[in-house]
């Protein structure tokens, strides 16, 4: 993998992250609840990895080869939901089932009905351990060489967790160069800005502190993304942390930046305005290199 | 009379019978997993020595991962090496695990379906001098409670070998209790294991020409971990007084081993349960629910009664809290007195 991208495929992903969003709106509107801010913060980010970067096979969804992602931070599902479902591990229709009864799309996700994601979550800051594990389970039968990569995808919410801590204090020790952790850090969580509920700067010096490689990017810039994750890749005797700054809701400038929208769906009229916005920008988004 | 089919061991009503801790079992039992399958890998949180984990890291370095007093870290990592195909034994104390790490244990193990094998050491009162702190009494209802878990409490350390080793062959995550002090040995290397399975150690005679002064079997003692040797003795001592009683060792509480247990409450109409752990939501409970179903016979519960622990030597905290052999007689004649 290069480290640079085409603007043909910057352009492809940017394309395929407008409709990502949109699969979202409509997936939380029918549900009538579940999280709007993280999943439309993450969609470039899933865009990225499961229509570029991971080593994966929708067809082949137990292929003992492919890179794990751990999501830690659950709630944000629709977003993996719907960026599986269009990588094609199942139908997109399955989609408009989130949070019903009878569905395999739980309101956080649950391995037992999707057997295609490597962790059940919602419980915050357990994800990064689990993803610790799986590497220190690489490391014992492959030693050094880095034929597959863990990634743990986790909130900035989610670092006031101890387990989160205890997580990155074990993979710096154990120098877990095949360990790529992507913290969506878009300031806010629940009760609201986390520099007012539990202040995290200096975050990245908090990561270097445990001995991690830190990498700090802008979360929605393709091009930006995928040199963190080559620069990760590369660095082989310490775990990496890419601190993706996201903005929560993008896409939609009505919910973008309020957390009130971290814990709510849209109402149909809501939706519609965002559909509205979504597919007005779609394709128009411009690219840094543009 | 000692079950004959249980082939225990021979000394154990002998002021001279050999003990060991039940922990030192899991140690060695995990040693020898690991040598039978090369997945398994053990991790612990700063108690290597402490839960017997000491054996298995010296002979496997690389194998064996030190998380530092982290327990949530300790079942959260744990899962992630399951995932990867991994056999992961953590070993802490059982306050801490599953004492503080429930919730991980619970999301990332049990509901994730991630097969991990929890050893929490140190459980019921008999950790002694530590004090209340670091007396888990409330560990079985903890881990009983959870869908997908098997709850195992061997009643010494031979028991806990075996059962270490019959994990490996056991399909979903699985709780193993273990005592810290030394216990008499009342199992043998030929006393038959199997998880899920309830064993009868003891079955009074009621046949006079054997020298027995019991005439009928009047009421079945279910025990399980470090007081099985206790209920053994109340037992003996019970047919010296002419009442006849079975006892019943439940090492696996779940699953539940139900067959055995209506059987015996059939067969003696009164039910006695003994426990190192809280009444209220232990082995016991697990008992009642049972029977209370299939099989209501009147039921006494030795074990903690919804107090602390506190320090003192094991022998003064079992009598302390009236799970010494006095307590279990004293709980028999009481049910049998009961009975309509």
């Amino acid at each position: 993998m290069s480290n640079s991208m085409s603007d043909e495929i910057i352009k492809k992903l940017e394309l395929q992250a407008n409709v990502i969003r949109q699969s979202i709106i409509e997936m939380l509107v029918t549900a009538g609840s579940g999280h709007t801010a993280g999943p439309l913060g993450m969609a470039d980010i899933f865009t990225y990895l499961y229509f570029h970067e991971l080593k994966h096979d929708p067809k082949n969804p137990t292929w003992p080869e492919r890179d794990r992602l751990v999501l830690s931070n659950g709630h944000i599902c629709p977003v993996f939901y719907a960026t599986m479902a269009h990588a094609g591990y199942f139908d997109i229709k399955e989609l408009q089932t989130l949070r019903k009864f009878g569905t395999r799309l739980q309101g956080h996700p649950h391995r037992e009905y999707l057997p295609m994601v490597e962790n059940s979550s919602g419980p915050l800051g357990s994800g990064l351990s689990q993803a610790v594990g799986m590497a220190l389970a690489d490391r014992i039968d492959h030693g050094q060489k880095n034929d597959r990569f863990i990634y743990a995808l986790m909130s900035d919410g989610e670092l006031d967790e101890g387990n989160s801590w205890e997580g990155i204090m074990l993979a710096g020790k154990n120098q877990l160069g095949n360990l790529i952790a992507v913290v969506d850090r878009n300031n806010i969580q629940i009760d609201g800005y986390t520099e007012n509920i539990m202040p995290l700067e200096p975050l990245g010096a908090k990561w270097e502190a445990f001995n991690w490689h830190v990498i700090e990017v802008p979360g929605h810039d393709f091009t930006a993304l995928h040199e963190a994750v080559q620069t990760a890749k590369s660095i082989f005797n310490k775990p990496s942390v890419i601190i993706a700054k996201t903005i929560p809701g993008r896409g939609v400038p009505e919910f973008e930046r309020d957390y009130l929208w971290h814990g709510k769906p849209p109402n149909k009229e809501e939706a519609n305005m965002a559909l509205k916005e979504l597919r007005t920008l779609g394709g128009k988004i411009k690219s840094e290199h543009q | 009379m000692l079950n004959p089919n249980a082939k225990l061991n021979t000394k154990v009503f002998d002021t001279d019978c050999e003990v060991s801790p039940i922990r030192k079992g899991f140690g060695e039992g995990l040693l020898q997993a690991g040598k039978l399958n090369d997945q398994v890998v053990g991790l612990c949180a700063d108690l290597t020595e402490s839960t017997q984990m000491h054996l298995f890291a010296n002979e496997f370095k690389n194998r064996f991962i030190e998380v530092g007093v982290a327990e949530q870290n300790l079942a959260t990592v744990a899962s992630g090496m399951s995932a990867m195909g991994k056999i992961p034994f953590i070993s802490s104390y059982a306050m801490f695990s599953p004492g503080r790490n429930w919730e991980q244990i619970r999301t990332t193990i049990a509901y994730n379906d991630r097969k991990v094998i929890i050893a929490g050491s140190h459980a019921g009162i008999s950790v002694g001098p530590d004090g209340g702190t670091h007396q888990a009494i409330e560990d079985i209802a903890l881990m009983r409670v959870m869908p997908n878990m098997c709850v195992i409490s061997p009643c010494d350390a031979i028991e806990a070998f075996k059962a270490t080793i019959a994990t490996l062959n056991w399909p979903t995550p699985v709780y193993i209790r273990l005592a810290r002090e030394k216990t008499p040995i009342i199992t043998t290397a030929n006393t038959p294991f199997a998880i899920g399975k309830a064993q009868i150690l003891w079955e009074s005679s009621t046949n006079p020409s054997l020298g027995s002064k019991a005439s009928k079997l009047e009421a079945c003692i279910v025990v399980c971990g470090a007081l099985v040797h206790r209920a053994l003795l109340a037992a003996k001592e019970l047919e010296g007084k002419g009442v006849g009683s079975i006892v019943v060792n439940l090492a696996t509480i779940k699953p539940f081993d139900a067959e055995t247990i209506i059987s015996c409450a059939k067969k003696t109409g009164a039910v006695v349960t003994v426990e190192e752990h809280q009444i209220a939501g232990g082995m016991g409970s697990a008992v009642a629910e049972c029977l209370a179903q299939n099989c209501p016979v009147p039921i006494e519960f030795i074990g903690v009664q919804n107090k602390f622990g506190q320090s003192g030597t094991m022998d003064e905290l079992i009598a302390h809290y009236k799970m010494d052999v006095p307590d279990i007689i004293e709980a028999v004649q009481k049910v049998i007195s009961r009975k309509g």
